[in-house]
């Protein structure tokens, strides 16, 4: 099978009007937020420079932060306005996907747009100034018919460049519910599935120059007084944000949404179960690569219907629990905490993926580990590598007080390469997940946690507040609950750790319910 | 002598704070009809003095009056679209053409586009300056004489009674400058406009003012008719007057007369 040839490419063609057009409306709103807020500043500032200062300093400050960054800046800051929001005037709002992802991306289209247009109303001759003010214009009718036309040139020049900023950048808010051509990424990345990587960024890439050449034709409309290159921008970009919010608009509203977090094992389960609702004749999609902290949120506000989650996770993190208990009083005492916030535990799937701390079998055996009490001795001379979240975990933190845990370095990796680079050598001990399916295929071991650093982390179903009473989707996921062990999960998360047609989530949850379904 | 049209009575400027004193205690009438100029160093005030009258800078003490108003009772940008200026070097919005240029005060004034249409046809004529061909063109695509008549045209678009002129031939070349000078003196002429024009060339001033102020250092130091001030007293003006002179005996000296060698 050729690499044209490829299933895959396909199904990231059937992704593309929906990632696309959300990836658009995201961009053009945040250009034009942007626009509005940067030109009349610039505007205002051009004969005040401790403004002018101010605002480019700030503008600055803003770009060294990290596009991921900002936008999970905003996730959390409009999710306490949304609250006071809601007590103040009874009327929240969305603190999830659009209107952060709006917002970071706007302020950070903000400093090329301040900078060129402030430079560009500086950079008018003096002379030509004090012209406009000779033959008899009011301030205004110079900045309208003198300034502004002058600096045309440098002011868009700015805006290509944000333009170009905002779409790139915009990949980056699929962590937080927008969906975004970084979903093809996010995933791809994930999922090991370089197709979608590719064709993420290609059509990132495509999107960015589309619109960078129509704003240049409309600049050079407008520079050289030629109103039918203008015009013929200008509806280019209006056909394309047209051509792609039209499949948006007609998308139904009433749909299902089931959220995924940003690893393997999420997308396959997403794809179970948005596949589980459409058998049961309800519409559903999927919005994956949520932080983990987002969705939690993203469901107790409804912009999500249904997750997994897993015990572990919800008691530290959620609830911010440090105390050790029995699987079976956990959950009771989960199901109590969730209820008091609406949230529906629908039940377990059946398996655990709990953090492990994991090594070459071989290398365990040589050195006479089998539990972490084992490690600990050792730990001074190995070094440790951990997904992006791990060393800042409570798990991490019980793991190092009870076993006394100190290694003699640790790195953070993207999780489908730390099994790799743990089976070659690179890092001694790795923090896995005890259902990944890479366990089996590299010959590794999880260690034993007999002193029981780590609490369960049985996978478990959420329902949303408002889909508490919801019996047609309850009908649809019950047959999930208790079916799923932990050999048949590893096995589906290693199918779709592969790099083939096979791979693709809908392929492996497909699969996946094929082999419990009939249970 | 007609009564003044412009007025300046004990007006001074400075800048800075005090720090520099630009005009100081300035008094000055020009007549209606007549052509003043403005003689003086870098840094005279002479180009202060010209932009207190249409307050492009305003004064300090002291009054003006234009027209028989007080200038600081009147809308400084209505006060300007009725007084013509020909800046330094054109100081043509590049962006726009000869006619959007010429235009513009019009267009300011809301005057109707066809009436602008037709006075920038008569003012490219009065320019002596082609309507088919220059029309159209932006100003980068003109010679600096060109540049400068288009200026010309441009201040006298809402028939303005009175003129100022800030350095208006300087940049020019001998040839151009003296085309130039003669027209404007013919249009002064014909239009019936009160002019005030700055520059910093004796010779300038002698052959196109009826009248010549003298600045130095922010104060007047002599005015009146070119005759009346060869018979000045004061050290500086009685130097500028006779450098024309003495240049103009030295070219008469050198070039042989009639073209015959």
């Amino acid at each position: 099978m050729s690499i044209f040839t490829d299933p895959r490419w396909a199904e990231a063609w059937g992704h593309l009007p929906d990632y696309l057009g959300s990836h658009v409306r995201v961009s053009v709103a945040a250009l034009a937020l942007g626009l509005l807020v940067s030109l009349p500043l610039a505007i205002l500032s051009r004969h005040r420079p401790v403004l002018r200062g101010a605002l480019l300093g700030l503008a600055s400050i803003v770009q060294t932060v990290p596009g991921l960054a900002l936008l999970a800046l905003f996730y959390p800051l409009l999710l306490a306005l949304a609250a006071l929001s809601l007590s103040w005037f009874g009327a929240g709002f969305s603190a999830f996907g659009f209107l952060p992802a709006v917002l970071a991306l706007a302020l950070y289209s903000m400093l090329p747009v301040l900078r060129n247009t402030i430079t560009g109303l500086h950079g008018v001759d003096a002379a030509i100034l004090e012209a406009a003010q000779g033959v008899g214009m009011t301030p205004r009718q110079s900045l309208f018919t003198v300034e502004l036309p002058l600096a045309l040139p440098v002011m868009m020049a700015g805006i290509r460049t944000a333009a170009v900023w905002v779409i790139g950048t915009a990949t980056l808010s699929t962590p937080i519910g927008q969906t975004s051509l970084g979903n093809y990424i996010f995933a791809g990345l994930q999922t090991q599935n370089w197709v979608f990587v590719l064709f993420g960024c290609v059509a990132a890439a495509v999107l960015a120059l589309a619109v960078d050449q129509l704003l240049a034709l409309i600049e050079r409309g407008l520079h050289n007084r030629s109103r039918l290159r203008a015009a013929l921008g200008g509806i280019g970009i209006v056909a394309l944000v047209a051509a792609t919010l039209v499949p948006t608009m007609m998308r139904s509203q009433t749909s299902y949404i089931v959220g995924a977090k940003t690893f393997t094992e999420q997308y396959v389960l997403s794809a179970l179960m948005a596949q589980r609702l459409k058998a049961a004749g309800l519409s559903a999609t999927t919005r994956e690569g949520l932080g983990s902290n987002v969705i939690f949120e993203a469901l107790a506000a409804g912009d999500i219907d249904v997750y997994v989650d897993y015990s572990g996770t919800l008691w530290a993190n959620q609830f911010h629990r440090t105390d050790i208990r029995p699987r079976q009083e956990l959950v009771a005492e989960l199901t109590t905490m969730l209820a008091k916030q609406n949230i529906t535990l629908l039940g377990e799937l059946g398996f655990e993926n709990a953090y492990a701390l994991v090594m070459p079998r071989k290398r365990a055996e040589q050195l006479g580990i089998r539990t972490i009490a084992d490690l600990a001795p050792r730990a001074a001379n190995l070094s440790i590598a951990g997904d992006y979240e791990f060393f800042s975990r409570p798990e991490w933190t019980a793991l190092r007080r009870v076993y006394g845990l100190s290694f003699r370095g640790q790195r953070q990796m993207q999780p489908d390469f730390m099994y790799a680079a743990v089976a070659s050598g690179e890092v001694d001990v790795i923090a896995g997940y005890t259902s990944d399916g890479l366990i089996a295929k590299y010959d590794l071991v999880a260690l034993n946690d007999i002193r029981r650093a780590i609490p369960p982390y049985d996978a478990m179903v959420l329902l949303a507040p408002k889909r508490a009473n919801d019996e047609t989707l309850r009908k649809a996921l019950t047959p999930l609950v208790g079916k799923i062990d932990i050999a048949t999960m590893r096995e589906a998360n290693l199918r779709a750790a592969g790099n083939d047609a096979t791979s693709s989530r809908d392929a492996v949850a497909q699969w996946l319910w094929e082999k419990v379904g009939k249970k | 002598m007609n009564p003044p049209l412009i007025t300046y009575a004990d007006v001074s400027k400075t800048f800075d704070g005090g720090r520099v004193v630009a005009v100081d205690n300035v008094s000055l009438d020009v007549a209606e009809g007549e052509f003043l100029a403005i003689v003086g160093g870098s840094g005279s005030g002479k180009t202060t003095l010209l932009r207190l009258a249409n307050r492009l800078i305003e004064m300090d003490s002291g009054s003006i009056t234009v027209e028989g108003e007080d200038v600081r009772s009147v809308d400084p940008i209505s006060l300007r679209r009725r007084i013509g200026y020909v800046f330094q070097s054109g100081g043509l919005f590049p962006h726009l053409t000869v006619a959007g240029n010429i235009g513009i005060t019009p267009k300011l004034l809301g005057t109707p586009a066809t009436e602008i249409s037709a006075r920038v046809d008569e003012l490219l004529d009065l320019v002596r300056l082609d309507r088919a061909q220059y029309r159209d063109r932006l100003p980068h695509e003109l010679s600096g004489g060109q540049r400068q008549r288009v200026g010309v045209a441009r201040a006298l678009a809402a028939k303005p009674r009175i003129v100022l002129m800030d350095e208006p031939f300087g940049a020019l070349d001998p040839l151009t400058r003296d085309a130039l000078g003669d027209d404007f003196r013919e249009l002064h002429k014909k239009l019936g406009l009160t002019t005030v024009m700055i520059t910093h060339d004796m010779t300038e001033a002698i052959l196109l003012a009826d009248r010549i102020a003298v600045m130095g250092a922010g104060r007047l130091l002599a005015q009146g008719t070119p005759s009346k001030l060869s018979e000045s007293d004061h050290a500086y003006v009685g130097e500028l007057m006779r450098t024309p002179r003495r240049q103009a005996e030295r070219l008469g000296a050198l070039l042989p007369r009639d073209g015959a060698a």
